[in-house]
């Protein structure tokens, strides 16, 4: 009897590390081919293992298109807009899962149907509003309409509701505000949120690309998806070039992924999001 | 409102058992009498930015689309009102069609396939296992990547030329196939990369899921003889279904929002093979400037996205009512 558990162990090993290899392959092709000789790619036979790490190609490339200033706006809008949204999702989140107030489930529910709408349905009348105030070619014309965003407050409703209400009476009862019952008891419970909330919004704003592509016209105010997109096609693509720096701008998202990812499955399982 | 004076340990316990629905009725019970005015004050305060922006950047575009769909205008110069006149056009359209079942070809091919996937690695996962948290972060990652970044690896992996792909199939004795110029291996490519990217958020929505699994059931079913596949089918899959429902509509709505991925990849070629709503709402809207057109695209997308979801939330209701 004491076999058969272990052979399932070691078989579910077996299969997760196929996964794990079918999973990474295209991440470790992209990378060896970053590194590879330019040469060694133009023969057509990019080799597996690469004969001579060459890191140059990734600083000439960087340096051959304004990849610095792309990752400032990047950066600059991602960390923005991440502030903005998750304190947003927070308020949001708070109030719809514990306020009592009328109009609270058809509010819920109007902000829950926009998750319906495909961006591209409202893609041109959200292009000429941006235009109409005047934000064209800004980092605001990229962060403001993204700000409010339904799927974080739906995550933050769903979580909030698990939060005990005893104990915001406690902190009523004690005293304490709506802001001070909000930061210093409901905030503390919130971490696997807040982790989960910070993760989505800063992927979804460094990686987002239709919306930035329309709104910033010039190339000093690409974000680096955008700028990424027009290093292939020119002349022939370098993949060299291309492929190191698709690694390299993903570099920022994989961190913040990294540094949050323990919290993930617990904010996940917990948010309700099942 | 009895249950304000509920023991605390009950409401705890009502707390942690995953159930929304029931959490969300006690803790509207729940809410205090005194000072409802002013609570109701700061609940409007805290929601206006929020609804502010949802209603200036979704409610209104939504309508604006509405209207716009109804017109002929490049965006400047005068608007001429034509009725149903572009709905009428997209019938009459070739590659509107194609996009239309390009799209439905992707949710069918890609949304199982992201689902099933994830839910085994998800049960996979799920038991102790050495690498754990190292196999879960791997099969997340991808994810994490801009659909550019995905796009970039699908062009060099799937290239004809020179890509690892057919460099394999040839090593194994096997045809070349022509992923960049050929249409149907073209979709295929795109069906794959895209189910790479996303099916790690099926995984950890699932895992997420399994842990609402409560032990005692599987172990009750074990002592009554159930082999692990039939614990898995009577037990696991019907207490899944609500994550089953939300990754399928989350899944869906994405196949209704590619586009980084495609225009990056294949540009909705050869010859609109690639070709889904979102790409060609973008090429007519902006490419082509023919804003009313790509709006009344959008509004078909919207129609299609917003009936699939009733369909499918009304089939779970019957399900629900009928076990």
């Amino acid at each position: 009897m004491s076999t058969r558990p272990r052979a399932r162990t070691a078989g579910r090993f077996l299969g997760l590390a196929a996964a794990a290899v079918f999973m990474l392959f295209p991440v470790y092709w992209l990378a060896v081919t970053a590194v590879t000789p330019r040469e060694d790619l133009a023969g057509g036979r990019p080799p597996a293992f690469p004969n001579e790490v060459r890191l140059s190609n990734l600083s000439e490339t960087w340096q051959s298109l304004p990849f610095s200033q792309w990752l400032v706006n990047s950066l600059s809008i991602a960390v923005v807009a991440c502030v903005l949204s998750v304190t947003l999702n927070l308020a949001a989140g708070f109030v719809l899962a514990k306020y009592r107030f009328a109009g609270r489930g058809a509010i819920f529910l109007v902000i829950v149907s926009t998750l319906m709408i495909p961006i591209q349905v409202v893609m041109i009348p959200q292009f000429r509003i941006v235009a109409e105030l005047g934000w064209l070619n800004s980092y605001w014309a990229v962060i403001i309409p993204r700000a409010a965003e339904a799927f974080g407050i739906f995550l933050a409703r769903q979580f909030m509701l698990g939060i005990p209400d005893e104990l915001l009476e406690a902190a009523r009862v004690d005293g304490a505000g709506n802001l001070r019952t909000f930061v210093s008891v409901v905030l503390p419970l919130c971490k696997p949120l807040v982790a989960v909330l910070v993760v989505f919004t800063f992927m979804f704003r460094w990686n987002e690309f239709a919306w930035p592509l329309i709104v910033l016209r010039e190339q000093a105010l690409y974000t680096l998806p955008v700028g990424l997109s027009f290093l292939q096609g020119q002349n022939g693509t370098d993949y060299a070039g291309l492929t190191g720096m698709a690694l390299l701008t993903s570099v920022p998202v994989l961190v913040v992924f990294l540094v949050f990812q323990r919290y993930l499955v617990e904010g996940v399982a917990r948010t309700g999001l099942k | 409102m009895s249950t304000a004076t509920a023991p605390a340990a009950g409401e705890a316990a009502a707390a942690r058992t995953p159930g929304p629905r029931r959490r969300r009725r006690r803790s509207a019970e729940a809410a205090p009498q005194t000072g409802v005015r002013t609570r109701a004050a700061t609940a409007y305060l805290l929601l206006a930015p929020n609804l502010a922006l949802f209603a200036l950047f979704f409610l209104l575009p939504l309508g604006a689309a509405l209207v716009l769909s109804l017109a002929r205008t490049t965006g400047v110069g005068p608007t001429e009102w034509v009725g149903l006149g572009n709905y009428e056009q997209l019938a009459g359209d070739a590659v509107f069609w194609r996009s239309v079942v390009n799209t439905a070809v992707l949710v069918l091919l890609t949304v199982p396939a992201s689902l099933a996937l994830g839910l085994l690695l998800a049960v996979l996962l799920d038991k102790p296992v050495r690498g754990r948290a190292v196999f879960r972060t791997v099969f997340y990652l991808p994810y994490v990547l801009s659909g550019v970044v995905v796009a970039i690896a699908g062009r060099w992996i799937f290239n004809e030329n020179i890509g690892v792909v057919n460099r394999v199939l040839e090593a194994v004795g096997l045809e070349r196939v022509a992923w960049q110029s050929g249409a149907v291996p073209a979709f295929v490519s795109v069906a794959v990369m895209i189910t790479w990217g996303r099916l790690g958020f099926c995984m950890v929505v699932y895992l997420a899921g399994l842990q609402g699994v409560p032990r005692e059931l599987h172990e009750a079913a074990s002592l009554d003889g159930a082999s692990g596949w039939q614990r898995f089918r009577h037990v696991t899959w019907p207490l899944l279904r609500p994550t089953t429902f939300f990754l399928v509509v989350m899944m869906v709505i994405e196949c209704f929002q590619v586009f980084d991925l495609v225009y990056v990849m294949t540009g909705g070629g050869p010859g609109n093979a690639t070709q889904f709503l979102p790409t060609y709402a973008y090429a007519v809207g902006f490419g082509a400037r023919q804003q009313g057109l790509g709006a009344a695209i959008g509004m078909v997308m919207y129609v299609l996205v917003l009936a699939g979801t009733v369909l499918w939330w009304r089939a779970r209701k019957d399900q629900e009512a009928e076990a």
